[in-house]
């Protein structure tokens, strides 16, 4: 501003604050905003809770963590089916509760001490048993993943076997989501409370330092027992504002970004950047009060799905970051996925007429909407689209909103009394985990699942009760193919949406996948 | 002296036990509780109830409230849930990072205001004083989350002079010069507002000042122009310009949030957001009365320093 020069007083002024500024050690020297090379800087979500794979819950500590342990098996790359880790093989019991692991030899954990028998039954214990000494080191908040572990026994060096109270299909599945990864027991017992800052497992990456909400930095492990990682050493980066992480991304400060807001993809379709996405087993849906209200009515929940265009939520409102969900099982289990169903497509003149046959034409209907959360995506736009939709074929639809963890204890107790239909959305790592949480008779709230729609078929009951014994997986494909089906056919739920996780890296960055699994696995990526 | 600040700390410890009920109180009726927002989708009234008691938040109220104060008589803020490890060396760390912040913040608005106060005054309605004006109403109104986005999307995406955001640099920082790259933005950002409030006030107490006999006096024993504005005037402004800058410095400590989180600054308040929307009762509440706690001091030692300025104010 030319005005500055007109008096001596404000030239003074002028030439005080850029004395300020230049006392501070600025200069206007373009910055090298280039980060070294061998280096992956990733922008992540959160400062991570715990470097401690068993006390964390969160895909954003996820993405750390499966980076430095290993687990007996994980999911094979592009798959969610389970493959050997630091299990070479393992049988199962004709009646399947008993599970025998034959170790890989030789493997050893980042501080040195041997990979063994011993160590799994050391972490098993840890988490399930409450008299184990070092219990106290979590809590454990998924520890029921392996709830039907009845004991761990040490066979011999390199065998362990699991005891089940009754057979349980998603055992292996478990194992191979990062609550099973394994963590070093003398690095537990020299830490105590503090392991989860001085984490120690047996991964490609081994621990370097934590910076408080500055960075996470893992190196390569120089003796991993398998293919050397790409890269010297990863930072994780916390940033927890979405502007302020795709600014980073586009002024050279990180290399990759997770979850880039769908607005924002535009920004980085040029040279220079790569996008990556990858489907995973995400399910965004509407729950439909099935016990009370208009949605007791099949009728009515079927118009409801044919009512809302799905199509325009996953292009419009998200931006093509989400593909339309033909029903309660993603596609990501691809082993498991009915593909002979198609979505309910968007027909108003349809929904009209079914809502006819009904006489539930100008029902009122109360929607519970939540302002972000967990695998929400954009809940509160998708919300007011599906209201207008809903609305347009003759609903009268409310909707009420609530913070994330509020909306939780809102619809997790049940909708009966409240609400007519409620947002929802879950990731699992397993077929059975949803539906049988959520679609099941005994899984009404009360019961404790979260059936909060009181949605109950017993063929559906039984279906799934046999799905969860059965130690086939032709056979489980089977029984899930058919209860898709009828979910669908049923419509307990609209479903709406199948998110595709997304990412963003710079031309630098080579090899780098995502994973259905959701887990940020960078082993192999290489950064120039 | 020595009594009335005594006195002025005593009075404190009531303060500071009311806010201590208040944020207990408030996290207690806040909807949703720690486990349900560390168990997300998996929240069934089971994992919950068992969680909440491996949380230690299975007693009833008023006892845990008790069992907070006391450890917190004695420096133990307990466990963070959400980042799993010791409430007060969080803080302490994160205080830090305000303080630094803030600090570079107060300092820029105290002096630019100051002297854009006494400028203005000097040349009242010139066009230095009309340019000032404009400018600080600006200033004023721009909301400094929605100036800070501005200043990252200019000067580090366009120019890449300065880094997005963070404290140091990930790799090679560390040192002074680093932490003055990464605080020019945040510090002028948190400082605009301050700046124009504290412009406008040390104008009009400096047109105050300027009117008086003792200025006239002094002009007519031929003292030069800067002297009388900066030797006497200001000094007599100063009296009432103190508080201003009291005010402004909690101002500045509190405003710090919007900055923290738009320049990812390591700072208390990104801290107690984050600790908010995660329910992390023990960090929020061990935050918040750290936080009142700084308040009230700082409080206190403007009034003090304003009893020092001026003898009329003693009690």
């Amino acid at each position: 501003m030319s005005l500055i020069s007109l008096t001596r007083r404000s030239l003074f002024a002028a030439a005080a604050s850029t004395a300020l500024v230049a006392g501070l050690g600025f200069s206007p020297a373009p910055l090298a905003a280039q980060t070294p090379p061998g280096v992956l800087i990733v922008g992540q979500i959160a400062e991570p809770k715990s470097l401690d794979p068993a006390a964390v819950t969160a895909q954003n500590d996820f993405r750390i963590v499966v980076n430095m342990y290993e687990g007996l098996v994980r999911y094979a790359p592009g798959t969610l089916e389970v493959e050997p880790l630091l299990a070479e093989s393992w049988e199962v019991s004709d009646d399947g509760t008993e599970y025998t692991f034959m170790l890989k030899e030789g493997v050893t954990f980042h501080d040195g001490t041997p990979f063994n028998a011993e160590a799994v039954k050391f972490n098993f214990d840890r988490m399930l048993n409450e008299d184990h000494p070092f219990h106290n080191t979590g809590p454990f908040p998924l520890a029921f993943f392996f709830s039907a572990v009845q004991s761990t026994d040490v066979v011999d060096d390199l065998t362990v076997k699991f005891t089940l109270n009754e057979p349980y299909a998603p055992f292996l599945s478990n194992l191979a989501y990062p609550t099973g990864l394994l963590v070093s027991p003398a690095a537990v017992e020299a830490n105590g409370a503090d392991f989860g800052r001085n984490p120690v497992g047996t991964g490609p990456f081994k621990f370097a330092e934590w910076r408080s909400n500055e960075a996470v930095v893992v190196e390569k492990n120089p003796d991993y027992h398998g293919d050397m990682a790409g890269t010297e050493a990863v930072v994780f980066r916390p940033i927890t504002d979405a502007n302020t992480r795709v600014a980073e991304m586009l002024s050279g400060g990180i290399d990759v970004m997770v979850e880039v807001p769908p607005t924002a993809l535009s920004e980085f379709q040029g040279d220079g950047y790569q996008v990556v996405e990858q489907a995973g087993p995400h399910v965004w849906f509407l729950i439909l009060n099935a016990k009370e209200g208009p949605f007791a009515d099949k009728l009515v929940r079927q118009a409801a799905n044919y009512a809302i265009n799905k199509e325009a939520l996953v292009n419009e409102v998200l931006e093509g970051t989400a593909e339309v969900a033909a029903g309660p099982t993603p596609p990501a289990f691809a082993w498991a996925y009915n593909d002979e169903l198609d979505p309910y497509p968007y027909d108003p003149d349809k929904a009209k007429e079914l809502l006819a046959e009904a006489g539930a034409e100008g029902a009122e209907l109360t929607f519970y909407v939540t302002e972000g959360g967990s695998g929400m995506l954009d809940p509160i736009p998708m919300g007011t689209a599906i209201q207008a939709d809903l609305n347009a074929v003759g609903f009268d639809v409310k909707i009420e909103t609530y913070e994330w963890n509020t909306f939780l204890g809102e619809v997790n107790p049940g909708l009966e009394g409240k609400a007519d239909m409620a947002e929802m959305a879950w990731m699992t790592n397993d077929p059975d985990t949803l539906p049988f949480l959520a679609l099941r008779t005994e899984a009404f709230p009360d019961q404790g699942g979260f059936n909060s729609g009181y949605y109950s078929n017993p063929e559906v009951d039984e279906l799934l009760s046999k799905a969860r014994v059965a130690t086939d997986q032709d056979e489980r494909a089977a029984l899930y193919k058919e209860m898709q089906a009828i979910v669908q056919e049923d419509a307990p739920w609209v479903f709406v949406a199948n998110w595709k996780q997304n990412a963003v890296t710079t031309d630098r960055v080579e090899n780098f996948n995502l994973e259905p699994s959701f887990l940020l696995l960078l082993e192999d990526v290489v950064k120039n | 002296m020595g009594s009335y600040i005594l006195k002025r700390l005593v009075s404190a410890i009531p303060v500071l036990l009311g806010i201590t009920v208040i944020v207990f109180l408030i996290m207690a009726m806040i909807p949703g509780d720690p486990a349900t927002a560390i168990l997300g989708s998996y929240a069934t009234p089971e994992n919950v109830e068992k969680l909440n008691r491996d949380l230690g938040l299975d007693k009833p109220l008023v006892v845990r409230y008790f069992i907070w104060l006391g450890n917190m008589l004695t420096g133990d803020f307990g466990r963070s849930f959400s980042l799993n490890r010791p409430v007060l060396d969080e803080i302490l760390e994160r205080f830090n990072a305000t303080l630094i912040l803030a600090g570079t913040a107060f300092v820029i608005c105290s002096v630019l205001g100051i002297l854009a106060g006494v400028i203005s005054a000097a040349k009242q309605y010139g066009f230095a004083d009309k340019a000032i004006t404009f400018v600080v109403l600006i200033g004023i109104s721009v909301p400094s989350f929605f100036l800070g986005m501005m200043m990252i999307l200019l000067f580090a995406v366009n120019l890449r002079w300065l880094p997005v955001s963070g404290m140091y640099a990930i790799y090679g920082g560390g040192d002074l010069p680093d932490l003055a790259k990464h605080l020019v933005m945040p510090a002028f950002a948190l400082a605009v507002v301050a700046t124009g409030v504290i412009a406008r006030l040390s104008r009009s107490a400096m047109l105050e000042v300027l009117r008086q006999d003792f200025i006239r006096t002094a002009r007519a024993k031929g003292v030069g122009e800067r002297k009388v504005l900066y030797g006497h005037a200001l000094r007599a402004a100063m009296v009432s310009i103190i508080p201003v800058l009291g005010i402004q410095a909690g101002f500045v400590l509190s405003g710090s949030v919007f900055i923290e989180i738009v320049f990812q600054w390591p700072g208390v308040g990104r801290m107690l957001v984050d600790a908010i929307l995660k329910r992390d009762l023990l960090l929020v509440q061990g935050g918040v009365v750290f936080v009142a706690a700084c308040y009230v001091f700082f409080n206190i030692c403007v009034d003090v320093a304003q009893s020092l300025l001026d003898p009329r104010i003693k009690t």
